[in-house]
């Protein structure tokens, strides 16, 4: 009976006390080792307040844990806020009415002042109403090298893809792989979308990705960057990693030349404590072309009745921009910050690079912004089977290609 | 109570036509018989008929493409390496489980010693998941961890077996992972089925001087027909829907050369925010079982009025 009572009691404390303080389940896809770093700021920030983070990491990255997050949404099971890449992907969970909206936050704190660059909200924004809070900027074109690979093979590090290229028969001789390539279908598509601003050049990028424009994907220019895809997928052969992270792993163990990645492989050679410019070089645009593309992370807060809730994921939100969190996320992040009024002195010497292309301007609209899921699933699927099977001739890729971007959407 | 009520109720049922026969049977299987036709056969037609329109993240029933869907379907390579690989681990893995599983059962039929023990380590597999399995094969197939490397370190050097890189040979090294996990279980089925065999069988079969592997192939098979219909039943709903242990051992690589059809619908569900498509090729996959399943079902009933 004393038990009984005492555990009453103890819920209805517990049950008085949920009213202010919420517990909010969210859920992401930062499973390595500088990603986790990176989102455990966003948690203890929001500990820090009255309210509680309940981590709901998924692994094995966007790919698989997109559907999941989808299909919990649809599935009247929402989750308190997730992460997903601003652009289309929540566009439909947006237009059937199951994501918060978050105008009135966003215009209390004037976010269209201080996001930076404005694309970002924008692709946040369906109708003239904010639905998302972007958190950090990524940028897939980047080419990422190994001192210490080059080191072994006696050639210098190389300033840009084509001299990667060049000393890429040295680190074969030396026993190493020259390109390191996770298996994933999203990372071929990466490594594709890199080498085509970086070879094919800006205009080009633009008119495929943006404007859909199925004779630029036809054209001459672009059977160069199918060439020099066909090319370094050749590099690649012998590093069978299947994540990201493992094959960011040989290149910071020294066992591969290079990876073709996106800046979030920053974090791991933070996590690994090896020092930009000394212990590997990062190359923006592949060294080629300086540009960047202002894709990125954005957490969205699906609709829940409970006020007390709603009230919380606003926090949340509000919480998830301001100027301290975005500091100590980003630098644990290897990103960068959405906001131009925040001091970021403390960035090593690549993540300056980046916000240096990002200052004069050099930016380009991401793939995940123009295309839907359905075509940059196609895309993927044609870089990986053309990645893995030599026999794919570079005429028969771009017609597919070409197909692919003449019905795209 | 409940005596008295099943009994007023047969006297009743009795007058009426058949359709009032053995109704409290009948009442009891209202739940299931519901099931059947809401699940099964409504969300079926709900689901082909969402495969002819242009159905995104969310299902439109008002959006008609037609036949849209299946062009884009049958001229996708994916679905064409699917449905190929589909093909290739469906019939090496349906003869060599139900092979496998009859000669090991067979052989732990000779009256062994430790039989319970042996059984047991071969049904071991089964009792774990289809990922388990895939990452266990994924190592040992790893050609710097498993097979490869133990047999190198043997001295055969140049011994090579790295199926999992290799999309010419991949999805036979998908087929080693599900036949060692299956086999075991098709055993017990068919153990169970030859000690259902009376012993004077084999009493007969001694007296007339057959060999033992004749009256196993031609008396003990025969008769074992009923097993062997359960067995390939369960098979093949397992290769049909194999998704999880591809996911887990190759997760459909090297490039796309070892996808399944499974994994397919989705991916283009879910992944690629196509549920158009995504339905229709899990209506393709559905018509394929009914091509099995249709004469199978044909001989298999329609026959027994002859007898």
């Amino acid at each position: 009976m004393k038990l009984s009572t005492k555990l009453l009691s103890a819920t209805a404390i517990v049950g008085a006390s949920a009213v202010s303080a919420a517990e909010l389940e969210v859920t992401h896809w930062w499973t390595s080792g500088g990603e986790a770093a990176a989102v455990a700021e966003f948690a203890s920030a929001f500990n820090a307040t009255e309210h509680t983070w309940i981590d709901g990491a998924i692994a094995g990255s966007g790919g698989t844990a997109r559907p999941i997050i989808i299909s919990r949404i649809l599935g009247g099971d929402p989750m308190h806020a997730t992460q997903l890449n601003h652009g289309r992907q929540a566009e439909e969970l947006v237009e059937a009415g199951l994501m918060l909206d978050l105008t009135d936050v966003a215009e209390a704190e004037g976010w269209a002042d201080v996001v930076n660059p404005s694309r970002l909200l924008d692709a946040c924004t369906l109708d003239g109403k904010v639905y998302c809070v972007p958190v950090n900027i990524h940028s897939p074109q980047w080419l990422w090298l190994s001192h210490d690979a080059f080191a072994k093979a006696g050639v210098d590090v190389p300033a840009d893809w084509f001299e990667f290229v060049d000393a890429a028969p040295a680190l074969r001789d030396a026993g190493l792989v020259p390109l390191a390539m996770g298996q994933q279908s999203w990372q071929t598509s990466l490594a594709f979308g890199a080498l085509m601003v970086a070879v094919g050049g800006t205009d080009l990028y633009i008119d495929v990705l943006t404007n859909k424009n199925a004779d630029a994907a036809a054209s001459e220019d672009m059977t160069k960057v199918w060439e020099a895809y066909a090319a370094a997928r050749l590099l690649s052969e012998g590093s069978n990693v299947n994540d990201w992270n493992q094959a960011t792993n040989l290149v910071i163990t020294g066992q591969a030349g290079g990876q073709i990645h996106g800046d979030w492989a920053q974090g791991e050679f933070q996590v690994a404590e090896q020092v930009a410019g000394t212990d590997y070089t990062c190359l923006p645009g592949l060294g080629v072309n300086e540009i960047i593309a202002t894709g990125g992370d954005a957490f969205y807060f699906p609709k829940q009745d409970d006020p007390a809730i709603e009230a919380a994921q606003k926090e949340l939100a509000s919480l998830m921009i301001s100027q301290e969190v975005q500091v100590a996320f980003n630098l644990k992040k290897g990103s960068l910050p959405i906001r131009g009024d925040i001091d970021l002195s403390a960035a090593n010497d690549c993540m300056q690079k980046g916000l240096a292309i990002l200052a004069a301007g050099n930016v380009l609209p991401d793939g995940v912004n123009s295309f839907s899921a359905d075509t940059a699933g196609q895309i993927d699927d044609l870089t990986v089977e053309f990645w893995n099977d030599t026999s794919i001739s570079v005429e028969d890729a771009q017609a597919r290609y070409v197909d692919i971007i003449a019905s795209a959407d | 109570m409940a005596v008295t009520d099943t009994g007023r109720m047969d006297v009743g049922a009795k007058r009426p036509s058949r359709l009032f026969k053995n109704m409290t049977a009948k009442i009891a299987a209202i739940p299931m018989i519901a099931t059947a036709l809401v699940v099964f056969i409504g969300c079926t037609a709900w689901t082909i008929y969402h495969s002819f329109t242009r159905s995104r993240l969310l299902p439109a029933p008002d959006k008609w493409t037609g036949l849209q869907n299946y062009d884009r379907l049958w001229s996708e390579n994916r679905w064409l390496v699917s449905i190929e690989n589909l093909a290739i681990f469906g019939s090496c893995s349906l003869v060599l489980s139900l092979v496998i599983g009859f000669i090991l059962a067979a052989l732990l039929d000779r009256k062994i010693r430790f039989e319970n023990t042996i059984r047991t380590i071969i049904l071991y597999p089964f009792a774990l998941s289809f990922v388990v399995t895939g990452l266990v094969w994924q190592w040992l197939l790893n050609p710097d961890l498993g097979l490869q490397n133990v047999v190198r370190s043997w001295g055969w050097e140049t011994f090579t077996f790295d199926p999992l890189n290799n999309a010419d040979i991949v999805i036979y090294g998908i087929l080693i992972a599900g036949i060692w996990q299956g086999s075991g279980f098709v055993m017990v089925l068919m153990l169970a089925g030859m000690r259902g065999i009376d012993e004077d069988v084999w009493k007969a079969s001694r007296v007339e001087g057959i060999p033992t592997w004749k009256t196993y192939i031609f008396i003990v098979i025969p008769m074992m027909r009923p097993v062997f219909v359960t067995a390939l039943v369960i098979i093949s709903a397992g290769i049909i829907k194999v998704y999880d242990l591809v996911v887990a051992q190759t997760s459909g690589g090297p490039g796309i050369a070892s996808e399944v059809p499974a994994k397919y619908v989705i991916d283009k569900m879910f992944g690629s925010q196509n549920l158009g498509l995504g339905f229709a090729a899990s209506t393709m996959m559905l018509l394929s079982v009914l091509v099995v399943l249709i004469p199978w079902a044909y001989l298999e009933f329609g026959g027994k009025k002859e007898r």
